[in-house]
């Protein structure tokens, strides 16, 4: 592993055989592979791309489980992705009666309600009207889930923390849409609903749809995916992914909320006293080392950068901070630029293990003066069994053999 | 074109308006139905009575947007076991999909165990998923009659109505659900404790 020393400025640009060498040492692996390169024609040009047939990076799902997968979640492969956007193919999945097949011709969008003129948009229409594109991640709300019993026995960060994306989508503002309708006075809330085979439906407050929230029709420069609501879906930037509702057909403006099943039974988060919070719907600031993670195993004495992403549904991270000593101390990580509101932020920190058992973990903190909070904090306060809403500090153990596994029961 | 770069210049004008100012939209949707703006684009149409009929299908917990009819939960027994009760078990609580009945004052246990009886706020909220979204690989494939009566049975499966009693538009609404006040607002940020 001589490569994964510094040489030459190519190391920092991230080109040529140093950088190869530098994470296959995140994997414990050690020959570089012999030059093959191609001398006869390539391939011909096509219409569609797709990936090289080396790379089979893929989202996880149990296949092992009463859960129908028309109702399942699959996870995004937060270990090899890389930057900031999650390729469409990857983001993550949750589906509630499955993935319809909508032919977008004969898909429109109501709106009605508390309103002076209902309207009814086809998607060309929408189309016409003028567009916002913005990079968000979009997270479940029962990502991580599983600490919440103080540390799962899942291993890696795809099925632990998977169920968080982001994308550059590209939409139309409600309130633009709403403004053509004329909201009545009194209006308050407004009922979202999915044309899936369930008809997926939660209420969102007046202020938030008049803010921020887009209809959403491109995903990363072309359609929405089946998988993430084609062709229209409600975004509503920062807040957690169950409520942007997908493969969008009404939206109903009202004065009160519907008090759906998924906003009342589902996704409310039970407290120690048996109380349920409810309308819990911004993602509090996280952060998690991707790389290396669970899963990996270290070489002692060779460089191995630590990265991640960080990301706040409040606002903009302003700084990320990382510890490779169980934490007693901690180092800012250095933030790849651009760092965008509400979007996954890449962070990077050079490191080099020593060969003694650690904890390595991040941090981070947002632009309204919050910082990512240890777990066990976050357990105090809410018990074992509120299920939703976990961003606390995600720990992993290196153990003496470079092994890298969840760190947050030890 | 002079039509068409009028039309794109009063674009641009209108988009930096929404978003410099989503006070702006609020406080224009404020000022109350007789004195709502006229629309700036003029692209939608009007929807039929037919099509909003069609899709306006929800039921908020005073009842509104309940179908005429009515069941009980003798008759929903019936229903249960054609269309519920392979996912449900026969009792509700059998499984292998989500438990309906029992979890009564478990909240506040280590093992709690969130129902209809012991977790949902509102009656009117059962009708409504069981109408848009059940069962789960047929939705939208029962009468309101075999609505209001499988309600009616996992009401009654904990404890909550008769096997008599009729569940109908009037009736549904006035159920008072055991957790109907056990939900709160959201605190946080909570962790790291709000500074005082």
């Amino acid at each position: 592993m001589q490569q994964g020393r510094f040489r030459s400025r190519r190391w920092f640009l991230g080109f040529g055989a140093a950088w190869s060498a530098a994470l296959v040492a995140c994997r414990g692996k050690s020959d570089p592979p012999a030059s093959a390169e191609p001398r006869a024609l390539g391939a011909a040009v096509s219409p569609y791309g797709s990936r090289s047939k080396y790379e089979k990076t893929a989202r996880f799902f149990n296949q092992n489980t009463k859960v129908p997968l028309e109702e399942a979640s699959s996870r995004t492969p937060l270990h090899d992705t890389y930057g900031i956007i999650t390729p469409s193919s990857l983001h993550f999945e949750r589906h509630h009666s499955g993935v319809p097949e909508i032919d977008p011709a004969q898909h429109t969008l109501v709106i009605h309600g508390l309103v002076d003129r209902p309207l009814e948009f086809s998607v060309d229409e929408l189309k016409r009207l003028p567009s916002v594109s913005r990079i968000h991640f979009l997270e479940c709300s029962g990502n991580s889930g599983g600490e919440w019993r103080g540390g799962s026995t899942e291993s890696d960060v795809q099925r632990i923390h998977g169920l968080t994306s982001c994308s550059e989508w590209t939409g139309v503002p409600v309130a633009t849409l709403l403004h053509e309708c004329g909201v009545h006075a009194d209006a308050t809330w407004v009922l979202a609903e999915g044309a899936d085979a369930g008809k997926h439906d939660r209420s969102i407050p007046m202020k938030k749809i008049m803010g921020d929230a887009l209809v959403v029709y491109g995903q990363n420069g072309e359609p929405l995916r089946p998988e993430q609501g084609y062709p229209l879906r409600l975004l509503l930037p920062g807040w957690e992914g169950n409520a942007n509702v997908k493969w969008l057909r009404r939206l109903k403006v009202m004065n009160q909320p519907a008090m759906s099943r998924e906003e009342t039974s589902k996704y409310t988060d039970l407290m120690p006293d048996g109380t349920a919070r409810q309308f819990t719907f911004d993602l509090e600031a996280k952060s998690i080392i991707t790389r290396p993670s669970g899963g990996d195993r270290l070489v002692a004495g060779t460089f191995c950068e630590l990265t991640g992403i960080a990301w706040t549904g409040r606002g903009t991270i302003v700084s990320v901070e990382l510890t490779t000593d169980g934490g007693a101390t901690w180092e800012k990580a250095h933030l790849q630029t651009p760092v965008l509101p509400i979007a996954h932020t890449r962070f990077r920190f050079p490191w080099k293990w020593d060969g003694k058992e650690t904890i390595i973990a991040s941090r981070c903190t947002d632009d309204t003066g919050y910082t990512q909070p240890p777990l066990p904090e976050l357990i105090k306060v809410r018990g074992m069994n509120s299920q939703y809403h976990n961003n606390g500090i995600q720990a992993w153990k290196v153990a003496s053999d470079g092994t890298i596994t969840n760190g947050n029961r030890a | 074109m002079a039509t068409a770069h009028k039309g794109f210049t009063l674009t641009i004008v209108v988009c930096a308006g929404l978003w410099g100012a989503s006070a702006r939209s609020a406080s224009l949707s404020t000022q109350g139905s007789g004195q709502v703006p006229a629309p700036t684009f003029g692209i939608g149409h009007t929807p039929s009575p037919d099509r909003l009929k069609q899709i306006d299908i929800d039921v908020t917990p005073d009842g509104a947007g309940l179908l005429p009819g009515s069941g009980t939960a003798a008759k929903g027994k019936d229903v249960f076991t054609r269309r519920c009760e392979t996912c449900h078990g026969p009792t509700g609580t059998e499984g292998p999909q989500e438990t309906l009945a029992g979890g009564k004052g478990s909240l506040a246990t280590a093992k709690p165990l969130k129902t209809v009886g012991s977790y949902w706020p509102y009656a009117t909220t059962l009708w409504d998923y069981i109408n848009r979204a059940m069962p789960f690989d047929h939705p939208s494939t029962l009468t309101a009659d075999e609505v209001y009566s499988a309600t009616a049975y996992v009401l009654f499966l904990n404890g909550i109505v008769g096997d008599q009693d009729v569940l109908d538009q009037t009736t549904l609404p006035k159920i008072q659900m055991p957790n109907r006040n056990g939900f709160v607002s959201d605190p946080r940020p909570d962790v790291p404790l709000k500074k005082k």
